[in-house]
């Protein structure tokens, strides 16, 4: 006779005397959706998930206490390689640390300039998330054309500053170098070529029913353990927090700027993606309106050679394209800060990790891991 | 066509259709089309190894296809900075990766510890730990650098002779910047 699976009764381990336990499944730190270096504990019992402990500091670079030794135009370079999918982003908030603790007014024109580059890195950025998130889930399309788009914004950095990645273009005072019209077209030109393809994403991933399945109902945090777990960025608006600090608390002259905030619904998977597409869109429209108020003038504020800071403590944070990216820095009058700490984004909203997996199956961990977009520069510093 | 391309490695008898060549070019030649690297990233270094991957750059066409397990693959690309927590797990992961294996050192980080070059926690070169075949300088080095070092591992792998034990990293534990032991 044969035993069908479907209909055995299964051995109730309190009748049998049969005693089930559960397994500690180790998660990285090689593992390829881990975006670098993350270590999860895993405890499990059968396919469900117990305990969630996320292990840090396989990236530990010490980059607080190597930027103590490092001047302030050397700490951009540091700053940089932070979270370096958007490079833009942490330099601009270091710097804007320095320009309010140094008093200092950055022009018209570098102000703008800021805002485009910070918002085509925030397409750059998100542009890999959509790629990698895709491969995560098992679709590896997506990630060739991801990368054929990210190439063009890269191109675009790469004429105005030389580099692809780590751009150390922001610097404090203003930015490095001027654009040209040459540069002004061919970003016109991209972001003509970018918008329809937008549209090309959602047909390719966003509405596509496998991927909405493993998405859509997975990995939810309501808006209330969002604020309570300190969750900023895209994650915390999808759960339809409507917090932006380009809105709450503008810098860089985004109060000019007519966008919308993307907010998602239920705070799944699902939403948390979709928001990072939409707010592609949005950075598309802001960078439109940014060239074309570009008004000529200078690029750098008349600051000295050597930039010594007057003693005492500043604190600015931007809208970076993981969240709420913060940076203190303490001065004792010297030429390198005196303490320098980073509210890094991804560090925090990491941290979520230890309650929203209890209860889920593993073959979600991948799926909530990668929403969380992190980047492990950034979580461990 | 691959006359023309290896007229050392192979030889045509003349007026027939068979190619003769040593074991040694044989193996090396098939080895050098199928460099499968581990998808192991550590920091910025690895966008660009993506990037080397996606669609500008294809790697595809020299044969290099990532794999997820150190178990099926051959290459190693260490692509950023390389810390002290981290040592022991490639290490481990070196060790689980079957012989021939090769490993690349993608910029300055891997290289010499780079711009962290003074830090308590980072390691100064991913040779202090395991042995290099290739480096690449830059931070972080362009893809077209990438795909240039895994050329010269191409060429690296073709001096490779079975009879000294068939491996480029026989230099084993030594380290390869050691004069004795370098290829
Ligand atoms: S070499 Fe430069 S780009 Fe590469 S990992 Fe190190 S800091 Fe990052």
């Amino acid at each position: 006779m044969s035993i069908n699976p479907m209909n055995s009764t299964p051995i109730r381990s309190e009748t049998s005397g049969l005693k089930t336990d559960t397994l500690f499944l180790n998660m990285g730190p090689q593992h390829p959706s881990t975006h670098g270096v993350l270590r999860l504990g895993l405890t499990i019992s059968g396919e469900v998930i117990v305990e969630a402990m996320p292990d840090i500091g396989y990236l530990h670079r010490g980059v607080e206490k190597l930027l103590e030794t490092r001047t302030y135009a050397q700490g951009v370079v540091l700053a940089d390689r932070l979270d370096y999918c958007s490079a833009m982003s942490n330099d601009l908030a270091f710097c804007l640390s320095v320009e309010k603790l140094l008093g200092a007014q950055v022009p018209k024109r570098a102000q703008v300039l800021r805002v485009i580059m910070a918002e085509l890195n925030r397409i750059a950025s998100h542009l890999i998330f959509f790629g990698t998130y895709g491969i995560d889930i098992g679709a590896f399309t997506p990630f060739l054309y991801a990368f054929r788009e990210r190439e063009m914004v890269l191109d675009l950095f790469e004429m105005c500053c030389g580099a692809r990645l780590t751009y150390n273009y922001i610097r404090p005072g203003g930015v490095a170098s001027d654009i040209n019209a040459d540069w002004i077209a061919r970003c016109r030109e991209f972001l003509d070529f970018f918008k329809p393809r937008l549209d090309e994403y959602d047909t390719l991933l966003s509405f596509n029913p496998i991927f909405l399945v493993r998405t859509q109902t997975v990995g939810i945090i309501t808006p209330k353990t969002a604020v309570a777990w300190g969750l900023s960025g895209p994650n915390l608006r999808a759960s339809g927090v409507n917090y932006d600090v380009r809105q709450a608390e503008p810098y860089c002259g985004y109060e000019q700027y007519d966008f919308t905030v993307a907010l998602g619904k239920t705070g799944s998977c699902w939403d948390r993606y979709f928001c990072r597409v939409v707010e592609m869109r949005q950075s598309v429209r802001i960078v439109e309106q940014a060239l074309s108020r570009l008004a000529s003038g200078e690029i750098m504020a008349k600051l000295p050679k050597v930039l010594r800071l007057p003693a005492g403590e500043a604190y600015s944070h931007i809208e970076a394209s993981r969240g709420d990216l913060g940076v203190y820095i303490v001065s004792d009058g010297g030429l390198a800060p005196y303490r320098l700490h980073f509210r890094a984004p991804c560090f925090i909203n990491l941290a979520i990790l230890q309650e929203i997996l209890v209860g889920k199956k593993v073959a979600d961990v991948i799926a909530v891991l990668g929403s969380l977009d992190i980047v492990l520069g950034e979580v461990d510093r | 066509m691959i006359l023309d391309k290896y007229p050392a490695v192979l030889q045509a008898v003349p007026g027939g259709k068979i190619l003769l060549t040593t074991t040694d070019d044989f193996i090396n030649l098939g080895r050098k089309y199928s460099i499968w690297p581990l998808t192991f990233g550590l920091a910025c270094c690895a966008i660009e190894m993506m990037a080397a991957y996606a669609s500008r750059f294809d790697f595809d066409r020299l044969g290099v296809i990532p794999r997820p397990s150190p178990r099926q693959a051959d290459l190693m690309i260490i692509a950023g900075t390389f810390v002290k927590k981290m040592a022991a797990p490639v290490r481990e992961i070196y060790h689980q990766m079957p012989e021939p294996r090769f490993v690349i050192a993608m910029g300055s980080c891997a290289n010499c510890g780079g711009p962290f070059h003074d830090a308590y926690s980072v390691v100064k070169g991913v040779d202090k730990v395991i042995p290099v075949d290739v480096y690449i300088p830059g931070c972080p080095p362009r893809p077209e650098a990438l795909i240039y070092g895994v050329m010269e591992l191409q060429k690296k792998i073709m001096r490779m002779k079975l009879a000294k034990g068939g491996g480029a990293t026989l230099q084993a534990e030594k380290g390869s910047r050691d004069p004795a032991g370098g290829a």
